[in-house]
């Protein structure tokens, strides 16, 4: 489903802190599956997901996502591809402070253009799901952490992507909290997601659900 | 719905409740840009709104004066000038008139003592202006003496006020009868202040003036146009000074503006790179803040206008009234006609929203470009 082929990424290029975070990766990641890269920080794993998720643009190299070349496109079509086939999960959440989970989950919505109420209807029925419907008005700032990353993943949901990226998804939470994660990703790969995560946390690489453990170290797959 | 429309109702949606976050920022920033427009728009509109009242009051003068002039000075003009001035073609109506000032010790004001040309008051009544009245407490019925130019007091018998509505021309005006005017000043008879000519056509306004300049080299004609240009002149340089006073104020502003417009704070920058990151584009990004800026200096451009009209028409521009009206011990009570003068209103509008908004999109233009990942990070 995902090609990467000898990707490259350097941060400062041609300036004296030039740094190359990703150091010729190439891989195949398959539809349908759980996949997380681990490795100690600063091996690569964020910014490998990112140019996968078209966050960034790769250095040196190209991804392809279903033979299609992705890092070589423009600004606009990239976007429309992050819009419709990624969504992400942060470390840190990311959620806008001040918006209600129910203004933050239809946030991604917005540049379609399509009917308000179909999009509010989508966010509550996504908010339904993950037992979130009673907090739709809340501030984000009132929730707590399991709240915050389920809110998190409706957004990332909210246009229906192909591919779940999480990025480090159980840094802020408790043993009980991860495996909760972990149970709806499972759930999101038994209703056809394409999973991604990267992570040092046992309770993740460990997990039943995982079906491919990819280790990083310096930018390069081990 | 088109969807282009219904992405820029999002967009709004996500712009007010970004400017209702910040809200402290927001709504002092838009304090002083709505004080900034109400002070210039009401200085605008009390001087339009005056220059159109002096047009109007004016319309009813006569388009031309003829004044004799005496090494520079103007002097009376004998009653023999209109005989001769029957001669040029193009002159319609043609009359003497008589007016003077008088200087009131009392009250420390100068009057202006006029024989109408008709209905004049009876020997020994006058009717006066409200300004007058007000200044020496009197009413219909009253008696007031002044002493002449030969020394003598003389009284008069207020037999009428004239009416407030005229105030802003009658605020200092006595009407007299011509004998008592002539025994008053000391001028006898076959001598007139000045001459009022009327002219049928517009277009030989200016050719009689020159006619007559010739006919009567020791005489001047003054022209309505003229006189609406001056009046043009002293309002708009009362204008151009309250601007100069203001410009310190405005140019802080400016600052003000372009610092809290153009500089982002690391949380803005953050929402940048999550919006980017979820799927907003860079165009999506830059409407966004063009929307911000439009919001903020329409909002404050109407709420200001608002105000300042509000504050000519209704508060008789208390703030501004005596720079632009001038000093004066008689001053009128007048209510002026509301108007708006359509340029000046698009000036100020030019020059209060759209720089503020082009201040907002500039510098987002970088956080807007770069990939969201370098913007997260």
């Amino acid at each position: 489903m995902i090609e990467l082929r000898d990707l490259r990424k350097a941060f400062n290029q041609g300036r004296p802190n030039e740094f190359w975070a990703i150091r010729g990766v190439s891989l195949s990641l398959e539809a349908n599956r759980v996949t997380v890269f681990k490795g100690p920080s600063g091996s690569g794993k964020t910014t490998l997901l990112s140019m996968i998720g078209c966050l960034a643009r790769p250095t040196e190299g190209r991804i392809l996502f279903e033979d299609r070349l992705l890092s070589g496109l423009p600004e606009r079509f990239l976007t429309e591809v992050r819009r419709r086939t990624f969504g992400f999960i942060f470390q840190q959440f990311n959620l806008i402070k001040g918006l209600s989970v129910l203004e933050n989950v239809m946030l991604p919505g917005y540049p379609l253009g399509g009917p308000r109420h179909a999009l509010e209807a989508g966010a509550r029925d996504l908010l339904a799901q993950f037992g979130l419907a009673d907090k739709a008005r809340y501030r984000v700032e009132w929730l707590s952490g399991g709240e915050a990353q389920r809110t998190a993943i409706c957004r990332a949901l909210i246009n229906g992507p192909r591919v779940l990226i999480a990025d480090e998804p159980t840094a802020n939470l408790d043993t009980a909290l991860s495996r909760d994660f972990m149970r709806i990703v499972g759930e999101l790969k038994a209703a056809g997601k394409t999973v991604l995560l990267t992570s040092h946390d046992p309770e993740v690489y460990d997990a039943p659900q995982v079906d491919r453990v990819i280790e990083m170290r310096d930018g390069r797959v081990e | 719905m088109p969807t282009w429309l219904q992405r820029q109702k999002y967009l709004i949606d996500f712009t007010l409740s970004s400017l209702l976050r910040r809200r402290a920022k927001n709504a002092g920033l838009l304090l002083v840009y709505t004080l900034i427009v109400f002070v210039l728009a009401s200085v605008m509109l009390f001087t339009h709104a005056l220059r159109h009242e002096a047009v109007h009051v004016l319309a009813q003068a006569p388009e031309i004066v003829l004044q004799r002039m005496v090494a520079g000075r103007h002097d009376l003009v004998p009653a023999t000038y209109l005989d001769r001035i029957g001669e040029v073609r193009g002159v319609h109506k043609k009359s003497g008139r008589l007016w003077g000032y008088f200087y009131d010790p009392a009250v420390k004001a100068n009057y202006t003592l006029l024989v109408p040309p008709t209905d004049a008051p009876a020997g020994g009544e006058a009717v006066i202006g409200a300004g007058i009245a007000r200044a020496r407490g009197l009413a219909v019925g009253d008696f007031v003496t002044w002493r002449g130019s030969d020394g003598q007091p003389r009284s008069l018998r207020v037999a009428r006020l004239l009416d407030s509505d005229s105030e802003l021309v009658s605020s200092d005006l006595v009407l007299v009868s011509e004998d008592f005017f002539r025994g008053f000043f000391g001028i006898p008879a076959g001598q007139y202040t000045d001459l009022a000519l009327s002219v049928r056509n517009p277009r030989e306004v200016r050719k009689v003036a020159e006619k007559l300049a010739l006919l009567l080299p020791d005489t001047r004609p003054i022209l309505r146009e003229e006189i609406l240009r001056t009046y043009d002149a002293v309002f708009a340089w009362r204008q151009g000074i309250v601007y100069v006073l203001l410009i310190g104020a405005v140019l802080a502003f400016v600052v003000f503006a372009w610092d809290k417009a153009s500089g982002l704070s690391a949380e803005e920058r953050r929402e940048i790179g999550i919006l980017k990151a979820v799927g907003w584009e860079t165009g999506d990004v830059i409407r966004m803040k063009f929307w911000e800026g439009a919001i903020v200096s329409l909002t404050a451009f109407l709420l200001g206008y608002v105000t300042a009209y509000a504050h000519v028409f209704f508060a008789d521009a208390a703030l501004f009234e005596p720079v632009l009206k001038g000093w004066a011990v008689l001053y009128p009570h007048f209510q002026l006609t509301p108007t708006i003068d359509g340029l000046q209103l698009a000036t100020l509008f030019f020059f209060t929203v759209f720089p503020y908004t082009v201040a907002t999109i500039v510098p987002i233009w970088r956080a807007a470009i770069t990939d969201p990942d370098t913007v997260m990070r």
